[in-house]
């Protein structure tokens, strides 16, 4: 009985360090690039029937932390991807300065749009919990490349 | 750690700083790395001479595509563009607009200028062949889809502008939306150099 009560006490102890943690800890991040990158050989394997998908139809980024979104074509032609048209080995960096939802033209999706969600930077400890648990998720599930 | 050594070390990394921020200019639009030279295009300009992008060679040009029918985007744009002209002063001198139409059917240069010219007089348009037009809009990864409508017809385009700096390389692209002020931050980085 005393060793379950000592087990709770500790799972407690360590959930309320990680809230503390989760929400006071400032964030840091080792850069403020989103990078998406077009491979090489991605036109070819389209023009043989291969559906590729390279950009998710909706992007997320925090303003302060992860606010310049990085297009990059290792392609071998031309690509329009996200809002413009890129050269082979061009990159294009686009930085946002406000909290909104964004639509550009994108022959990159099915739908012909991409959405781009810039959300506020998470000031309070709640907004930075959340924050931190979606980019824990996020990693999870899918590595992003930033650099 | 002695005081001396404290106050080189204390300004060694100032000056890190100082450099590490001068060498990465705040630009507010997309940036292009490497950029690439704009490419070259002959149109009928408004202003009775041939539209060449090659003509504007030491000018900041700032490349926008649009039509005179427009209601929602071309107007909130060229009054953007028109305010930053002003807010730059004297400089503006050394900064042209250019604005080519997706839409030859009814822009012809006399159409075209008198809409140019209700937010700037200096602003010069573009118009021709759709052929030619489509051509400059594939150069430039444009887009433009003819919409019908009630009324006639309307376009769907794409609505950011280009900044093409003095040596005519397309240096960055400005979404739609943004400030005169932006713009103003922008030009006056590529008019420096």
């Amino acid at each position: 009985m005393r060793a379950r009560s000592a087990a709770l006490v500790t799972i407690a102890a360590v959930a309320g360090a990680a809230l503390a943690w989760g929400g006071f800890a400032p964030i840091h991040a080792a850069s403020r690039n989103q990078v998406f990158v077009i491979p090489k050989g991605t036109w070819a394997r389209r023009m043989s029937g291969d559906k590729v998908e390279i950009l998710p139809d909706h992007i997320r980024l925090t303003l302060g932390i992860r606010d310049i979104l990085v297009l990059r074509n290792r392609d071998e032609v031309p690509q329009i991807f996200g809002p413009t048209l890129m050269m082979p080995g061009q990159s294009f960096s686009l930085p946002f300065a406000q909290a909104s939802e964004y639509q550009f033209q994108c022959t990159a999706h099915l739908s012909g749009q991409m959405t781009i969600i810039v959300e506020p930077f998470p000031a309070s400890p709640w907004a930075r919990i959340r924050w931190r648990a979606r980019e824990l998720l996020s990693e999870l599930s899918e590595p992003a490349e930033s650099s | 750690m002695n005081v001396p050594r404290l106050a080189v070390a204390t300004l060694s990394l100032l000056v890190a700083v100082a450099a590490g921020a001068a060498g990465a200019p705040a630009f507010k639009a997309g940036l292009f790395d490497p950029p690439r030279q704009a490419p070259d295009f002959s149109l009928q300009g408004t202003d009775g001479h041939e539209l060449r992008m090659s003509r504007y060679h030491g000018k900041v040009v700032l490349l926008a595509f649009g039509y005179s029918s427009c209601t929602a985007v071309c107007p909130v744009t060229l009054a953007t563009l028109a305010a930053a002209r002003r807010e730059l002063g004297p400089a503006a001198s050394d900064v042209q607009v250019l604005y080519v139409t997706v839409d030859p059917e009814r822009d012809d240069p006399a159409r075209l200028e008198k809409f140019l010219h209700a937010f700037d007089a200096t602003f010069v348009g573009g118009t021709g062949a759709p052929a030619a037009l489509a051509a400059v809009r594939k150069d430039y990864g444009i887009s433009a889809q003819k919409l019908v409508t009630p009324d006639g017809y309307s376009y769907s385009h794409s609505s950011f502008v280009y900044l093409i700096d003095r040596g005519g390389r397309i240096r960055a692209l400005m979404p739609y939306g943004h400030s005169p002020g932006d713009f103003v931050n922008d030009l006056r980085l590529l008019l420096e150099e």
